[in-house]
């Protein structure tokens, strides 16, 4: 006997993704989910996104990582509250561990919250958690062909970051290249080209995160 | 391998629809999944067949249906599939395109007795 099921196959993780939503339009926190593979620097961005910011908001973030505690404590020692996930394992991060995870955290006092995903290129592009903007970063030793290998994760950003461009003089990085890849794969996407150790082009990134988190508090004004 | 976890929705949802159906066993399950999606069949079909040992599925085939990337042009609205790099419009050449399938992960039907 056939049945019809008509069903998402990842509906529990998105029906628990919308309840993270909502529970961070209740809080007025904007979520951001950075995804990059591992060592392209999404902890220094995000702390380079913390000292561009944290006058102004009150900053939260989520750590995800397969083992250990070496990012949040990173976070932490800057006097921002930060929470590890460790997945064991697994490559991505779902929504029943962020919710886990903001249990832990004092929402209510919070205006943004950074996610950093599990360093995969791959595995984190489909899965929902109840963010406002999926952000991913490149980092210039990486290559500039990557969009070509990982289009997924490309398409489903809605900004991309080109981190340690301080190094471009010493890599075959192709920016054109990368740009218009880029472009071919999610034509709206700004690319921010951003040194996290330097702070060089950070302001340009944080501003685009305002402008986002102001927008996203319009809509539930 | 994140095709476990995604095939951990599919098995989830076909044993709760026919224990719901009060079925003894599932023959096959049928799934549609976007060509934009990160989800690949070799690594699924290995997934299933470790995850569905010991349920009423030890025996049931998945059956994939890959959904090629289709998009309406937003300037003369003609509607065309494509692959992940090339939604240009062949119509009148536009690079702007709502995205209307492809990024699928659904559970179609199942067989069951």
């Amino acid at each position: 006997m056939r049945v019809d099921i008509a069903k998402g196959i990842l509906e529990k993780n998105d029906t628990l993704a919308e309840e993270n939503r909502a529970l961070f339009a209740a809080n007025d926190v904007f979520v951001v989910d950075l995804m990059a593979s591992p060592g392209a620097g999404k902890t220094s961005t995000i702390l380079a996104t913390i000292a561009a910011l944290r006058n102004r908001y009150s900053i939260g973030v989520i750590e995800g990582d397969i083992a250990s505690r070496v990012d949040a404590e990173k976070i932490a020692s800057h006097g921002v509250p930060a929470v590890q996930i460790n997945t064991g394992g697994a490559c991505h991060l779902e929504s029943d561990m962020i919710r886990r995870a903001v249990d832990t955290l004092d929402l209510a006092a919070l205006d943004l919250l950074i996610i950093e995903n599990v360093g995969n290129l791959v595995c984190p592009t489909d899965f929902d958690l109840g963010e406002h903007a999926k952000v991913m970063i490149l980092s210039v030793p990486e290559g500039h062909d990557k969009p070509r290998k990982y289009p997924g994760i490309f398409q489903v950003a809605e900004a991309v970051i080109l981190n340690k461009y301080d190094t471009m003089g010493v890599f075959d990085f192709d920016e054109d290249e990368f740009r218009e890849d880029v472009r071919r794969l999610n034509l709206h996407a700004p690319v921010f080209p951003i040194s996290a150790r330097t702070g060089d082009g950070v302001e340009a990134w944080a501003e685009w995160l305002v402008s986002r988190i102001e927008d996203e508090k319009g809509k539930r004004a | 391998m994140h095709e476990m976890g995604i095939c951990d929705g599919i098995l989830s949802a076909a044993i709760d629809a026919a224990e719901r159906s009060g079925a003894k066993r599932i023959n096959s399950i049928e799934v549609s999944i976007g060509e934009l999606t990160e989800v690949i069949e070799d690594p699924l079909q290995f997934a299933f067949d470790v995850l569905r040992r010991g349920t009423i599925a030890s025996d049931a085939t998945l059956d994939v249906t890959f959904l090629p990337a289709r998009s309406v042009c937003v300037d003369c609205g003609k509607e065309f599939d494509h692959g992940r790099f090339d939604a240009k419009c062949p119509s009148c050449g536009s690079l702007v395109a709502r995205l209307i399938q492809g990024r699928e992960l659904r559970i179609d039907a199942i067989d069951i007795d």
